[in-house]
């Protein structure tokens, strides 16, 4: 199965409202410190880079490290300029890559 | 964690203060502690957040998230769930767009469930 | 000697069914009755709360496109039969575990989803644990959210409860505890530094911040058995629905949280 992505933005927004955009998607985020059950250590496997633009421009972009838990949550803001489109790109370890997007309306 | 400030600032001086630091002082388990960070500014093409940087003291590795924000945010805020290896200090560093750091920092207290699962 | 469990279940079981109720003095009051929720500390709080950053909503987005996906022979998916779940399978979980009567013994919300996939769709059954069948349970279940827990006590689930609270108030395992000395006689109290709760599955299947990932009751009550230095009950031993039956019975009354989030 793929990775599932959740994101949440404000139903309706006015022009210039700052507004929260939430970001979940499942991934194990495995550190590359654990130790499996026959005492190996269980290899790195994250994501290491998240953007997210709007409208084409990107206004959120962050590295992660292995410190990040699990089925990583982001949260940030932005200025709910106009109506549109809100990409979310998340890439790492293991050629990972996933995309979601949503629509913001401003009023 | 001090090196991985120093890699951060470079030469400037990284001085106390617009950062506000929210995480649990006692966390239940280490692997999904909530941590917020919030940066006191305008938010204006002038004068604004660049990023803001997390950085811990006893996990394996120094560097927790850096994020790149500018005007565009309306507001400095992020928010997001770590990884904790141990009670131990953690630090935000904010990058602001007229080259100063500003930064806060909390000490958490780590604590694990009493019941630990069999491996299989 | 030492009886087999299955027979000591039943003498147990035989001499309940002359009491009237399954109720006894060690209970918790109903007035006192509180979910594991309340254990927690706020920001564990916030995560369950929170549909936009609770974990376990993953899976529930999971199990709705499972519930839709085609399977078996015919073809048929859990929406073939079942329409949309949030009318169909409203207040299910809340009762559950349930009697089965063509097996004459209850059966468990992940049983009786396996049920159905092998005997109404007739494809393959979901292993225990794995993402699909908790995401299916996840689903299932999460739309009973807030709905109180409220399984059957009749005839024919009295014998069950009864097994059920036997092997939860029997002192096992190498330390010789009983899940009630902790979760009937202590709860509230704290254990190496963490708060004991009831021990009510009010919000299974379960995201667990020690698991990093949702987890099943029964992987819950593995933990439990391990941690106690007991012999844990395999996936499909009649046992463990039995116990899940007494526990879903002492917590009656709880609203169902599906996902929750838990420490």
């Amino acid at each position: 199965m793929t990775a599932r992505a959740l994101i949440s933005v404000p139903p309706k927004t006015k022009r210039g409202e700052v507004v929260e955009i939430k970001a979940l998607i499942s991934h194990p985020m495995e550190s590359g410190y654990r130790v499996g059950p026959n005492g190996t250590r269980i290899p790195r496997d994250i994501i290491r880079e998240f953007a997210c633009t709007y409208n084409g421009e990107e206004i959120f972009r962050a590295e992660l490290s292995p410190a990040i838990a699990a089925n990583p949550f982001l949260s940030f803001c932005t200025i709910a300029t106009e109506s549109g489109t809100l990409a979310f790109r998340w890439s790492g370890d293991n050629g990972f890559a996933a995309t979601e997007t949503a629509e913001i309306t401003v009023e | 964690m001090q090196e991985a400030i120093r890699a951060i600032i470079g030469e400037a001086e990284l001085r106390q203060g617009k950062v506000a630091l929210d995480i649990p002082s006692l966390v239940e388990n280490g692997n999904a502690v909530p941590l917020s960070v919030s940066v006191d500014s305008p938010m204006s093409p002038a004068d604004h957040v660049k990023a803001i940087h997390v950085v811990n003291e006893k996990n394996p590795q120094p560097r927790v998230i850096s994020v790149a924000l500018g005007p565009r945010a309306g507001r400095a805020r992020l928010a997001t769930r770590i990884k904790l290896a141990d009670s131990q200090k953690i630090v935000a560093v904010a990058e602001m767009s007229d080259g100063s750091f500003w930064s806060a920092s909390a000490d958490v207290i780590v604590t694990l469930a009493a019941c630990v699962e069999d491996l299989q | 000697m030492i009886l087999p469990r299955r027979f000591c279940g039943w003498l147990t079981a035989a001499a309940t069914l002359l009491a009237s109720s399954v109720a006894a003095a060690a209970d918790i009051p109903a007035a006192e009755r509180r979910s594991g929720y309340e254990f927690m500390g706020r920001e564990t709080r916030a995560m369950q709360d929170d549909d936009a950053a609770n974990p376990g909503m993953l899976s529930v987005l999971d199990g709705e496109a499972l519930w839709r996906r085609a399977e078996g022979p015919a073809g048929k998916s859990c929406a073939s039969c079942h329409g949309e779940a949030h009318a169909s399978m409203r207040s299910v979980a809340a009762r559950y575990p349930a009697f089965d009567t063509a097996r004459g013994r209850p059966v468990d919300l992940e049983g009786r989803i396996n049920l159905c996939r092998t005997e109404r769709q007739e494809g393959p059954a979901l292993a225990y644990e794995s993402r699909e069948l908790l995401a299916l349970t996840a689903y299932v279940a999460y739309q009973s959210r807030g709905q109180p827990i409220a399984v059957a006590e009749d005839p024919k689930t009295r014998p069950f409860l009864a097994a059920g609270r036997e092997i939860f108030e029997r002192r096992q395992g190498q330390l010789n505890l009983s899940c009630a000395q902790c979760h009937d006689d202590n709860w509230g109290q704290r254990l190496a530094g963490v708060p004991i709760p009831q021990a009510h599955p009010t919000g299974y299947p379960v995201y667990r911040l020690e698991w990093q990932s949702l987890g099943s009751l029964q992987r819950r009550l593995r933990n439990c058995f391990v941690g106690m230095r007991a012999e844990p009950y395999p996936n499909d031993a009649p046992e463990i629905v039995e116990l899940e039956l007494y526990l879903a019975w002492r917590a009656r009354g709880l609203p169902i949280e599906t996902p929750a989030v838990r420490p």
